[in-house]
């Protein structure tokens, strides 16, 4: 697990914004900046992880990605070839490479549709030619390596738990034999007790299957445990991006470093968290300059004015932070 | 395969659906008798004694027998009377049903044929295609259905001639009659499709590369169904509705081959020379028919709606 590695998914300058307010009486449109520059690189074999604080823009860029979305402006491509402009049917050899797990396991299998034809759909679609019993014996082995029992293929998803639930979900997105899988904030629909259960579920197929995963969350415990890298995600923009063990021992870019801080402790004897000012600010209108500036201690006259770029450390993590830069902090 | 199948219907006989069918004695008596109707209907040419399109079977000396159970009856093989042509009443009311429960249920087939797709294509792809239809829906809905009907129909027996017309009057009301009616079901299913297409199964079909298509018959279409059942029971009665107040105007079916409708027009002229069964039985036929369909209707919505459980 060591070197350089190949670039997978390549995100570059991509922006998101989406039609939003205005009303019969008020016709001025205001945007909503989602996205906004977000420049990644997810390596082959890597758990990428993103966090952030709800509406930060992460599940956006997870959909706009895996290509439910289409972005704004900005490029995405995988192994090098631009997919955020192709056609349907150009599409369709890299919708099999890629696959998607959802938040909610609740609303993402087809109420009307057993088990098993959940499962055969993505296999039928893109392998017309296997035959039936091929694809009943996919469906069996993807459904042994996720945990479930093979027999439930006649049920409906209504008959299933949340962790079971998740877990055909996980199923199916396995079922094409992807490379890379978008999992958007898996396991915060599910109690806690079963979300230990479904991410091991995850790590054995990354072990098994070799497969990069691009890990939405806003639980830092479950960074920590699954990711190799992550980005950290505020307004729309990536201010610090690090090898996971490298973030969580010395964060550097102040938002981080307050988002470590509010992770609640057992030994809460010498637990101090640095309190925020104010709110988020609304993505509808962004401050100037750098997005934290308004609620950031170490905040001056050029965080107001000028968007810090994230730019590489030596450490080999990457920063957007002007007080970094120089030196201030 | 039969296995599989024996195991459905004992689910579905087992089911929620048809313990509380059972326990309401307003479906179950309103099912028996619809039941009662679609039979009589579909085996009218054995279960009447007379074939009303048979001129050769029709004698004029027969007319205006009164039903059997009557002071004046004069012929006991006619069972609910005669009517001014002397055709045989039961006989007549029997193959009546059937010509209005076909046109009920092929008009409703057709509005929901075309109000589906519509509807579907509509809330789906959005837009331009939806602002289209859905304006053309409020167009349609401002006409009312009987006045569409009414032209349409009268150009049609202008254009082409009584001759014609007479031939093709069941084509003709099952067109207009489902043509008309096509918004209800195109407003219904847009709205459930609206609902629909924002949850995450249907992106993880797009996930998967599923076309537009595929993911509108696949898996939009069968989430959207359930209210359908209970407009389609409401439909069928409002076709048969209007095919009779249409027959009843003379622009429905021909007196050669009456429907309920213009049956209980052609014995509207007699209603005061004392001749009232002409036109109160086939009456009473067309209202039951209804009432039962509509309580159907209505108790399928209860069933179908979890929030109006009573006990």
């Amino acid at each position: 697990m060591t070197g350089p590695r190949e670039t997978l998914v390549g995100i570059t300058d991509v922006v998101k914004h989406f039609a939003g307010g205005g009303n019969v009486l008020k016709r001025e449109k205001r945007k909503v900046h989602a996205v906004n520059g977000v420049t990644l690189a997810i390596r082959q074999g890597e758990s990428f992880c993103l966090v952030g604080e709800s509406g930060c823009g992460k599940s956006t860029l997870a959909r706009t990605v895996i290509g439910l979305n289409a972005p704004t402006a900005g490029t995405i491509t995988y192994r090098g070839q631009r997919i955020d402009d192709l056609t349907p049917k150009a599409m369709a050899p890299y919708r099999r490479r890629m696959q998607m797990v959802f938040q909610n396991p609740y609303a993402s299998l087809n109420p009307r549709m057993t088990v098993q034809t959940i499962l055969e759909e993505p296999i039928r679609f893109h392998f017309p030619r296997l035959s039936r019993a091929e694809v009943k014996a996919k469906v069996e082995e993807v459904m042994l390596s996720v945990g479930n029992d093979p027999h439930w293929g006649s049920r409906y998803p209504h008959e299933f738990s949340g962790g079971q639930r998740q877990r055909i979900s996980i199923a199916r997105a396995l079922m094409v034999d992807p490379e890379f899988v978008v999992a958007d904030e898996p396991i915060s629909a599910l109690d806690v007790s079963i979300q230990a259960q479904v991410l091991n579920v995850m790590m054995d197929a990354r072990d098994q299957r070799d497969l990069t995963y691009l890990f939405i969350t806003h639980d830092l415990s479950v960074v920590e445990h699954f990711g190799s890298r992550v980005g950290v995600m505020y307004l729309g923009t990536v201010c610090e991006l690090a090898e996971t063990k490298a973030l969580f021992a010395n964060p550097r870019h102040p938002y981080t470093q307050i988002l470590l801080a509010a992770i609640p402790r057992l030994d809460a004897s010498g637990f101090r968290h640095t309190r925020l000012a104010g709110e988020v600010p609304t993505a509808m209108d962004l401050p100037s300059g750098c997005v934290f500036h308004p609620r950031c201690p170490h905040a001056n006259a050029r965080c107001k004015a000028e968007i810090p770029a994230l730019k590489d450390q030596p450490d080999g993590t990457a920063i957007a932070c002007h007080g970094i830069e120089e030196g201030r902090i | 395969m039969t296995a599989p199948r024996m195991m459905a219907l004992r689910a579905f006989l087992a089911s929620d659906f048809i313990y509380r069918f059972r326990r309401d004695k307003v479906a179950l008596v309103s099912f028996l008798v619809l039941l009662a109707f679609v039979l009589a209907g579909l085996l009218a040419p054995v279960l009447a004694p007379f074939d009303p399109y048979d001129p050769a079977s029709i004698d004029i000396m027969n007319s205006e027998i009164p039903p059997v159970w009557t002071d004046g009856a004069t012929d006991p093989q006619f069972l609910l009377g005669t009517d001014a042509q002397g055709r045989d009443m039961l006989s007549t009311i029997l193959y009546g049903t059937r010509i209005s429960l076909t046109i009920g249920i092929f008009a409703v087939m057709l509005q929901m044929v075309l109000g589906i797709s519509i509807g579907l294509l509509s809330g789906y792809v959005g837009g331009r295609v939806d602002a289209f239809f859905m304006r053309l829906a409020d167009i349609q809905l401002s006409l009312s259905t009987l006045m569409v009907a009414i032209v349409a129909l009268a150009v049609f027996q202008a254009a082409f001639g009584t001759e014609l017309y007479s031939d093709l009057a069941i084509f003709m009301l099952i067109m207009v009659i489902g043509i008309a009616e096509w918004p209800q079901y195109a407003r219904t299913i847009r709205a459930s499709v609206l609902a629909e297409k924002h949850k995450e199964y249907v992106d993880a079909a797009r996930v998967i590369g599923l076309g537009p298509g595929r993911i509108m018959v696949r898996h939009v279409l069968p989430n959207t169904l359930s209210p359908l059942l209970v407009i389609s029971t409401v439909q069928v009665a409002n076709a048969i509705i209007s095919e009779a107040a249409l027959s009843f105007l003379g622009l429905g079916m021909p007196v050669t081959k009456p429907s309920l409708g213009s049956l209980i027009n052609s014995g509207f002229e007699f209603i005061f020379s004392g001749s009232w069964w002409i036109t109160l039985i086939p009456s009473v036929v067309l209202v039951v028919l209804i009432l039962t369909i509509n309580l159907l209707g209505d108790w399928l919505r209860d069933v179908l709606n979890p929030k109006l459980y009573k006990g």
